[in-house]
């Protein structure tokens, strides 16, 4: 157990009370920068990168890793209370998140989402210790088509089931795709869709469009509504947590498979927002109460936050391996990495034993102390919907705008960000659902490169995405997945036997 | 008489100030560091690294804040500072996107919009292989590439219409092979493609790919300076930056290297030019910054003033050149 006299060390490399102290801050500021929608994870450490110019780095890493985890854990909370994703891999936690908030099951909500990240960042980190060489190399394993299929599998398992008209999901789902193909493209360096506006260079923004789809449109139509604020009659009780943990081994089932596409997707890598939203997918399809996904359902928390939290969790490893950031964050933590003279590679782990070890110990710990600093908040956070709306209302508008600037400080996304809000409430009046947008706007460009580039690896041969057992398993389950509504139809068919005729 | 003595000392005093370099130009607030990339890059890197060693260092009363504006292949970054004309408190650092963006997509804007102040590096392209693939030599590799046919050989790079793109048809141009060229968004992403043998070659920045050949996983066969990289300290156990051959030298006459300069709005006055100039040669000067380099074998040239403004102008000839060959130029 070589792995584990490490971590030992490592422990008492993070264990300082100089080291534990950062990350107590780094872990509170976390929260912070992932309860207002806007400031991403990404931008809070970048921002705080060059302060740890002086610190030794192993300190420096405890304290930005703390931040990211504090940002992970800190996304649900305006998720569920508010339905504004605080961070994109919050989005998913909305689904179920919010209506439970408004039945005035925001404290189980909550819970179950911080506990549920907590398995989550604990699962991978435990595989982080004892199995990073052969995680990393399966990375590799991942090109163009692999990725593609990837992709594929998480729309699939969006469109397979959806309760309402499946030609409206459609339909959502390529508005979404349309509004993803604004900008630069990438696989030829043109412009497309912007009409000559430079305003429109760099696309529709991914979390100003969520600011106003979902924040915004919930705005209006609780106006529309009169004015109340479902979910006021949240009590303020400690025992809602003790309550909520004896519900959540029910859910293990739907844990163990979203830490596997959590950690899988992290590693790949994939990042945490398309982990949570294929978690989601493969959530309500698999479970049992899949039909009341959407509806406040506990399952549907658990499943795109256990995703989420591992994947973001498991991101630095090809970060630390092979020098390639599995998320936006990790990508910043990895410029810190050459700033303070670290070679991320291959050779981390041996050249800089206590660095790796001193990280891998302070994942562990940074995420109980993130558990504890959530979980002791849970019901202040709950009491905010007590506040009556007319109050809270313009302090939600107030930190949306606010959001939506801070993400590019760029005025033009605070209109925007109303647009799309005036859109949420027309689609919501509609019956058009607004998951499948949000998610062919996270995703479609990065599915329409992979896409392109297998093309261009295959030279436009279709079997590219069946070329090798990996790429051709995720692409058939896809299909599968997809299919999976007319399957089941036709299998229970079968086996109902034929009304005799009469 | 005292009086006299008063204004005596105040007059030597003036004439102190407007002698000394204490009239010089400050800034009186934020100096925000536009970066027309996205976070995690080699732009970003080095913007925040400046902005690392200016606080650590005190080099400056005002601090710095790195902003990115990547949209449109860094356009949104460009055309924020062509805006802010006369704007004494906003740089920007350049990648070759200055150059290659606007002619390949036509949004309106040209180094000319904006004051050059300094260069701070050029950064190297290696010509990379997968260790574990037969070629020892940039010849061996083209030989082996043009035997496999066209579009057989695929070379990864980062983003399309770019400084990656523009040395391989500078290579397909040279040698008369003809590679697919597959774009991805950033370097590192390049490098992992190339360990996990989806491509056959890249042409990385030397700190994009070094992780991977020190442990053992990619070979550099040549570098696309007119010089070798001077940095002779071993990177691998046998190799050095300076073994590395340049690709003229080994039979592929392409040379290549990307400006890391600082440019500002238009419309500033001298002194505030040479506030910014005097300012990167302080940051050049520390340790740290020396370190930067020899990490990511980067070419040392530092130039400002009148040469910079050359070597710009000539820069931009020879990417519309290189572009116009290659048939990149957005259509007007």
């Amino acid at each position: 157990m070589e792995e584990l006299n490490a971590l030992f060390q490592g422990f008492s490399v993070a264990l300082t009370p100089f080291n534990v102290g950062l990350m107590l801050l780094g872990v509170t500021l976390g929260v912070i920068i992932g309860v207002l929608p806007g400031l991403g994870g990404a931008n809070g450490v970048a921002i705080l990168l060059p302060l740890t110019f002086t610190m030794p780095p192993t300190s420096a890493i405890i304290m930005l890793s703390s931040i990211y985890w504090g940002a992970l854990f800190g996304g649900a909370i305006t998720s569920i209370l508010f339905n504004i994703p605080g961070e994109p891999w919050s989005v998913a936690t909305t689904f179920d998140g919010y209506p439970m908030a408004q039945q005035g099951r925001a404290g189980e909500a909550m819970t179950g989402a911080f506990t549920s990240s907590f398995v989550g960042a604990l699962v991978a980190v435990s595989l982080f210790t004892f199995i990073a060489p052969l995680i990393a190399s399966f990375a590799l394993q991942f090109g163009p088509p692999e990725f593609f299929s990837v992709y594929l599998l998480t729309f699939s398992s969006f469109v397979g089931t959806g309760k309402g008209n499946p030609f409206k999901i459609i339909a959502s789902m390529m508005v979404g795709f349309a509004l993803a193909a604004v900008g630069i493209d990438i696989v030829t360096g043109q412009l497309r869709l912007t009409f000559g506006f430079t305003e429109l260079l760099s696309g529709f923004n991914f979390l100003v469009a969520v600011i106003g789809l979902f924040g915004i449109g919930e705005i209006l139509l609780s106006m529309e509504e009169g004015l109340s604020f479902s979910g006021h009659g949240a009590g303020i009780n400690p025992r809602i947590v003790l309550q909520t943990w004896a519900k959540l081994p029910r859910y293990w089932a739907t844990s163990i498979r979203s830490c596997i596409i959590g950690v899988w997707m992290g590693i790949i890598p994939g990042g945490a927002t398309p982990a949570s939203f294929l978690s989601y997918g493969v959530a309500r399809k698999m479970s049992r109460d899949g039909a009341k996904f959407g509806s406040g359902q506990l399952e549907g928390v658990v499943a795109p936050e256990t995703a989420a939290h591992a994947a973001g969790t498991s991101a630095l490893l090809p970060m630390i391996m092979l020098g390639i950031p599995g998320s936006p964050t990790a990508a910043v933590l990895l410029g810190g990495l050459l700033i303070w003279g670290l070679q991320p590679g291959p050779l981390l782990f041996v050249e800089q034993k206590d660095f790796v070890w001193g990280l891998i110990a302070s994942m562990y710990l940074g995420n109980i102390a993130g558990l504890i600093v959530v979980m002791t908040a849970v019901p202040l956070f709950a009491a905010i919907l007590r506040i009556p709306f007319p109050i809270i209302a313009p302090v939600i508008v107030v930190i949306s705008a606010i959001g939506a600037y801070t993400v590019k400080n760029n005025i033009l996304d605070v209109w925007m960000m109303v647009v799309f809000g005036v859109i949420g409430y027309v689609f919501k009046k509609l019956g058009y659902p607004l998951a499948p947008m949000v998610l062919a706007l996270v995703l479609g460009d990065a599915a329409e490169s992979s896409f392109r580039q297998s093309m261009l690896i295959s030279q436009g041969d279709l079997r590219v995405f069946f070329s090798n057992w990996l790429v051709g398993g995720i692409t058939g389950l896809s299909l599968f997945m997809l299919l999976w509504p007319q399957i089941s139809a036709g299998l229970a068919r079968l086996r109902t036997p034929a009304p005799a005729p009469r | 008489m005292r009086i006299q003595r008063i204004l005596t000392c105040s007059a030597v005093a003036f004439a102190a100030t407007l002698a000394g370099p204490a009239t010089a130009w400050e800034p009186t607030k934020t100096v925000e560091f536009i970066i027309p990339a996205g976070t995690g890059g080699g732009a970003d890197q080095m913007a925040r690294f400046t902005q690392g060693v200016v606080a650590k260092y005190n080099l400056m009363k005002q601090s710095i804040v790195p902003i990115n504006k990547s949209g449109g292949a860094g356009a949104e970054g460009f055309l924020d500072v062509k805006a802010s004309k006369g704007d004494a408190h906003k740089i920007i650092i350049t990648l070759s996107n200055l150059f290659t963006t606007p002619l390949a997509t036509g949004v309106p804007f040209n180094w000319k919009d904006l004051t050059p102040v300094a260069m701070l590096a050029l950064d190297n392209f290696v010509l990379w292989v997968n260790a574990e693939d037969p070629y020892k030599s940039p010849t061996e590799y083209i030989a082996a590439a043009k035997k496999a046919g066209p579009n057989q050989f695929k070379m990864a790079g980062t983003g399309s219409k770019q400084e990656d793109q523009i040395i391989t048809v500078a290579i397909e141009k040279a040698t008369g092979v003809k590679f697919t060229y597959v774009p991805f968004k950033g370097g590192g992403e390049v490098a992992t493609q190339l360990v996990g043998k989806h491509v056959n070659s890249t042409v990385n920045n030397p700190i994009e790919a070094v992780a991977q050949w020190r442990a053992g996983k990619l070979r550099p066969l040549c570098v696309f300076d007119g010089n070798r990289m001077p940095y002779k300290d071993k990177v691998t156990d046998t190799l050095s930056w300076n073994d590395i051959p340049t690709c003229k030298e080994a039979g592929i006459p392409v040379e290549y290297t990307m400006l890391r300069g600082i440019f500002m709005p238009a419309g500033v006055p001298q002194d505030v030019v040479d506030f910014y100039v005097e300012l990167f040669k302080k940051v050049r000067a520390t340790p740290d910054w020396r370190k930067l380099m020899a990490d990511g074998a980067f070419n040392q040239t530092f130039m400002a003033g009148k040469e910079y403004v050359d070597w710009v102008a000539k820069a931009e000839i020879l990417h519309r050149d290189l572009m116009k060959e290659a048939g990149f130029l957005a259509k007007k």
